[in-house]
């Protein structure tokens, strides 16, 4: 899938648990979500993004949280 | 279950609890206080004669014909204004009862055409009933001043297209009226004149299809006489057999019973003892089933090598082995997750069901998706997320013990009109409302309805407003700690009152962004926490926003704060949008879920499946809808599998929907008609309505109604069978041998379907899950006591702008939506008579943006959007407010979700379709994409094959 939609979906997932009060939750939750929500393939392209371009395009949170999908 | 007649007890059912005992005809009878002596009677067996009496009315006492005696009591009272005593002596029947009622039914016949054998109530009607029970035998009154004889009569009205009304068959007994205004509340019809020259008239004397009249047929139900009667019935006559079925339109779920001769249907009406109407329908359940028998339904499968070849017609042996060897092909060159498959929330639970067995079992991949996720979702989530379970919590019922309602995003007049109707009864008893809606709904304000608050926020705006509600119940110590404290959790709750109870969440702080004053927020705040009984009903105005779980949440959150749930009269109540989006998500049609919502990660859960069906199955989510057609554009789909759905004119940015489509190697369409996304398919299986088949609905109250097969299916075989027949053809057996025993299998592998069974559904008529062994006869309020995840969860619902922002090139906000005659695509109602009210797809625009662009009411306008253009005709009204236009997407050549973008909720992926940026101006012609258009659906009609076709109905 083009990275940009991938991007789009996990910065928005990101958003949505921004209010989380504990950082370490939060994280917690993003990659729960993208276990529990997102096919394998997609999770894959998102850490390849991560390894690869560091992250660019992503917020600190889905950073965070593409460390805890490992 | 095949009946005609119901028994019409003549005044509704008292609810009272205390029972009064009574002595009628010499016989001792007990019943509920309040219960009329016509009621009492007639339950004991002895009904009295009546005109101007029904069941679903309440009682008027005009017609003189119900006069009983009673013991100690001078006159002759009428029975059915008259309530049951404790100690009555009451005799329904004596020389002198029988002398004032023939001389009733003479007057009344007197002024009655006589034509009864060739009159279409001919065998149905109550004024002939009437007069034999009375026992008339002369009418002594001569010739004189009518209203049916050639001079006087006035002239039929045939204007609405289902029924006909003829003013010389009417006996003025304002049944009609009564229940237009009682039942349906719209208020439509009156009584004209006095005395002699009394007469029933639609609006202001008009044509019924000019008045206000939403041709709910309600009056036609409730009229004595051949009055107002169904033109099918003109027709044909009166029907020889009857089946109880479910409706196939919205979520509402209502129950109807088919009258046919054969399996030709005579029509169709509301059953009254449906759980879910009680009784009432509106115009697409009730009338709008013609496209079942019409000339475009295709009735045998077609298969194609491309889509710019022309269609083969084909058995179904040799379209079946097609799909499947094509399926196969894929796999083996791409994988099995090159594949996908969509299950539809127009068919039943056991269609959907066997839908994504077939795609986790024989195809081996979770690539299964549902039209549910372009609709609600984000209730699934949300609801699970804070309630424990992914369903509104209540039955209708609950809403006649509403003391105030809050109707958030859902223009239920339209979309949901027999929930509306019996909101509209609640209010006019005197329950209050809160609208929420960007649009000047007719719930909002109308002649007869006014809301308390119209909380009219920019579309977007939904979070950012139910926070302002939840600060104002925070910081006004509005909260009812008391349940707080002991039905949910304190940690979660205490983050949540942070959050919300911040400046920056305040009425005043949110009113810059949602354009809503904080007087109304606050004054809608106060109503709502301090009703006693207070009701959220919501639709897809909350969810299919980029923030619609955070919607659902901030409303569960809203529900749980104030203890509002858990008993009737309060609740979460999600709007379903299709007739079993409920159902669809019940039956594992998501990605990442298997039946009853739990997730193909659960071991436990998934080696119930794989024993069940003797395969091994994949433990990792497949791809969502949204995600199938992004893998598609890349390669990495290659195949669709679509049940019922439409989704290259039902799901947003139209263009890259059909683009991913025509990346495919093999799209297999099972449906009635050749839709538009039949036109990027290879094989087309003949899909069947709901009245060729059996199975379930679930509705938006989680009520399990039976759907009965009424005539055989066009194309030879139910969906379900066909689903079944393509397993078979891709090598894994399935032996069902009829939907029954599909149930059979989803209650042993689905806990809260436990107790479900279709000989269940046949004694209870209808179930409401969960159905397990301790609640076997079913559910009507959840989370009673305790909430299904134990303790309820506040989660923080921080207010996050939508992308989708209005600027310099596209200055206005688009929201769309539905309007009552069509439903959803079209597919059916555009098929129908109810083109009649709505031909055409309108954008409205407010005065103001319209005079900036001089354009006028009619006028052909340009909208373009981020994602598309399209050209549609101007209604220029304020029901819009200024920045914001409305449109509807009920016709293909429209392409309103041409201009939606791909924008999405961020938990669920539910499109943004009730915002996106436009610019609108006047135009002289189509827009680019609608030549296109029109030229591909041109060809594709040249490529059918020149079939024989069905009777057009």
């Amino acid at each position: 899938m083009k990275i940009d939609y991938l991007l789009k979906m996990a910065n928005q997932i990101a958003a949505g648990f921004a209010a989380t009060p504990d950082e370490a939750a939060a994280s917690r939750e993003v990659a729960g979500h993208l276990r529990r929500f997102w096919a394998p393939q997609m999770r894959r392209q998102l850490v390849e993004h991560v390894d690869s371009r560091r992250g660019e395009g992503l917020s600190e949170l889905v950073i965070r949280a593409v460390g805890d999908l490992r | 279950m095949k009946q005609i007649c119901d028994i019409d007890h003549g005044t509704p059912a008292s609810t009272s609890a205390e029972r009064v005992t009574l002595t009628i005809d010499g016989c001792s009878v007990t019943v509920p206080a309040g219960t009329s002596l016509m009621r009492a009677a007639s339950e004991m067996g002895n009904s009295i004669p009546k005109l101007c009496a029904s069941d679903s009315l309440k009682p008027f006492g005009s017609c003189r014909l119900c006069l009983v005696e009673i013991e100690g009591r001078r006159g002759y009272p009428a029975s059915c204004t008259t309530p049951a005593e404790a100690g009555m002596v009451v005799r329904t029947q004596s020389e002198k009862l029988a002398e004032l009622r023939r001389g009733v039914m003479e007057l009344y016949v007197s002024d009655h055409p006589l034509d009864c054998l060739t009159c279409p109530a001919n065998g149905n009607c109550e004024l002939q009933t009437a007069a034999g029970r009375v026992g008339l035998r002369e009418v002594r009154y001569g010739a004189g001043a009518n209203h049916h004889d050639a001079a006087s009569r006035r002239p039929a009205d045939a204007s609405n297209p289902y029924f006909a009304y003829d003013p010389a068959k009417c006996i003025v007994c304002t049944r009609c009226v009564r229940a237009c205004d009682d039942i349906q509340g719209t208020f439509a019809l009156t009584i004209a004149g006095r005395g002699f020259a009394s007469r029933m008239v639609a609006g202001e004397d008009q044509p019924y299809l000019e008045s206000e009249c939403v041709s709910c047929g309600a009056c036609v139900a409730a009229c004595p006489t051949g009055s107002l009667m169904e033109k099918s019935l003109i027709a044909r006559g009166q029907a020889h057999g009857s089946t109880v079925t479910t409706c196939a339109y919205c979520g509402v779920g209502c129950a109807l019973k088919v009258e046919t001769q054969g399996s030709e249907i005579v029509r169709i009406v509301p059953h009254e003892a449906g759980g879910a109407n009680r009784g009432h329908a509106c115009v697409k359940g009730r009338f709008a089933w013609g496209y079942a028998t019409h000339r475009d339904r295709i009735a045998k499968p077609m298969i194609r090598a491309g889509i710019g070849e022309p269609w083969r017609e084909v058995s179904w042996e040799e379209a079946l082995n097609r799909a499947a060897s094509e399926l196969r092909r894929i796999q083996a060159k791409h994988g099995r997750n090159a594949v996908g498959g969509i299950t539809s929330s127009r068919c039943t639970n056991e269609e959907t069901y066997l839908v994504q067995k077939l795609m986790r079992a024989a195809l081996g991949t979770n690539n299964v998706d549902t039209c549910a996720r372009v609709c609600h979702s984000p209730t699934g989530y949300g609801l699970k997320q804070t309630l424990g379970e992914a369903a509104g919590t209540q039955a209708f019922d609950s809403i006649a013990h509403a003391d105030v309602v809050m109707l958030i995003g859902a223009n239920s007049t339209a979309a949901h009109p027999v929930f509306a109707s019996r909101l509209k009864q609640r209010l006019r008893r005197g329950a209050r409302l809160i609208v929420i809606d960007p649009r000047g709904i007719e719930l909002a304000r109308s002649p007869h309805i006014a809301a308390d608050w119209h909380l009219k926020l920019r579309p977007g705006t939904n979070v950012a407003v139910l926070n302002a509600l939840a600060h104002v119940i925070v910081t006004e110590g509005l909260v009812d700690e008391g349940f707080v404290r002991e039905r949910c959790e304190i940690d979660s709750f205490e983050a949540w009152r942070d959050f919300v109870a911040r400046p920056e969440n305040s009425p005043e702080a949110m009113a810059a962004v949602s354009g809503v004053p904080a007087e109304a927020v606050r004054g809608a705040a106060r109503l709502y926490a301090q009703a006693g009984n207070a009701a959220i009903y919501y639709g897809l105005g909350v969810t299919e926003h980029s923030q619609g779980s955070t919607a659902v949440m901030a409303i569960a959150a809203l529900a749980m704060a104030t203890g509002n749930i858990g008993r009737e009269g309060v609740g979460v109540n999600p709007l379903r949008g299709q007739n079993n989006v409920q159902g669809a998500g019940d039956m594992g049609s998501f990605p990442h879920e298997f039946t009853g919502y739990r997730h193909v990660g659960d071991d436990a859960v998934r080696a119930a499946f794989e024993a069940e069906w003797g395969a091994a199955l994949d433990p990792e989510p497949g791809l969502r809808l949204p995600n199938m057609l992004e893998a598609a554009h890349e390669g990495a789909l290659r195949a669709l599998y679509i049940q019922g759905e439409d989704i290259v004119q039902s799901d947003p940015n139209s263009q890259h929907v059909a683009a991913a489509l025509q990346a495919m190697e093999c799209v297999i369409v099972q449906d009635l008609f050749l839709n538009e996304t039949a036109h990027y398919a290879h094989v087309f299986l003949p899909g069947s309505s709901f009245l060729e088949k059996d199975g379930t609905f679930t509705n938006s109250e989680r009520r399990i109604s039976p759907v009965r097969q009424v005539m055989p299916p066009l194309g030879g075989m139910a969906d379900w069978q066909v689903t079944q027949a393509l397993a078979n053809a891709l090598g894994y057996p399935m032996r069902y041998g009829h939907p029954a025993e599909i149930m059979d299998e989803i209650a042993r592998l689905t806990p809260t379907f436990r107790g479900v069974s279709h000989e269940k559904l046949e004694r209870f008529g209808s179930l409401q899950w969960p159905c397990t062994e301790d609640a076997s006869a079913g559910t009507p309020t959840m989370h009673v006591g305790s909430f299904v995840r134990g303790k309820g969860r506040f989660l923080p619902t921080p207010y996050v702008a939508t992308s989708e922002k209005a600027g310099p090139r596209f200055p206005l906000l688009l929201t769309t939506g539905r309007i009552l005659s069509q439903y959803n695509v079209g597919t059916q109602t555009r098929r129908t008579g109810n083109n009649a009210w709505y031909k055409e797809d309108l954008i409205e625009i407010h005065p103001h943006d319209a005079a900036e662009r001089n354009i006028r009411d009619g006028d052909w306008v340009g909208v373009a959007s981020r994602a598309g253009e399209t050209v549609l005709r101007a209604t220029v009204t304020e029901r819009v407010q200024p920045g914001v236009c409305y449109t509807t997407f009920h016709f293909p050549e429209s392409g309103a979700n041409v201009l939606t973008t791909d924008n999405s909720d961020w938990a669920t992926n539910c499109p943004e379709y009730k915002v996106t940026a436009v610019q609108v101006v006047r135009v002289t012609q189509p827009s680019a994409w609608q030549q296109r258009r029109r030229r591909f659906a041109e060809e594709q009609a040249r490529l059918r094959p020149k079939a024989e076709h069905v009777s057009e109905a």
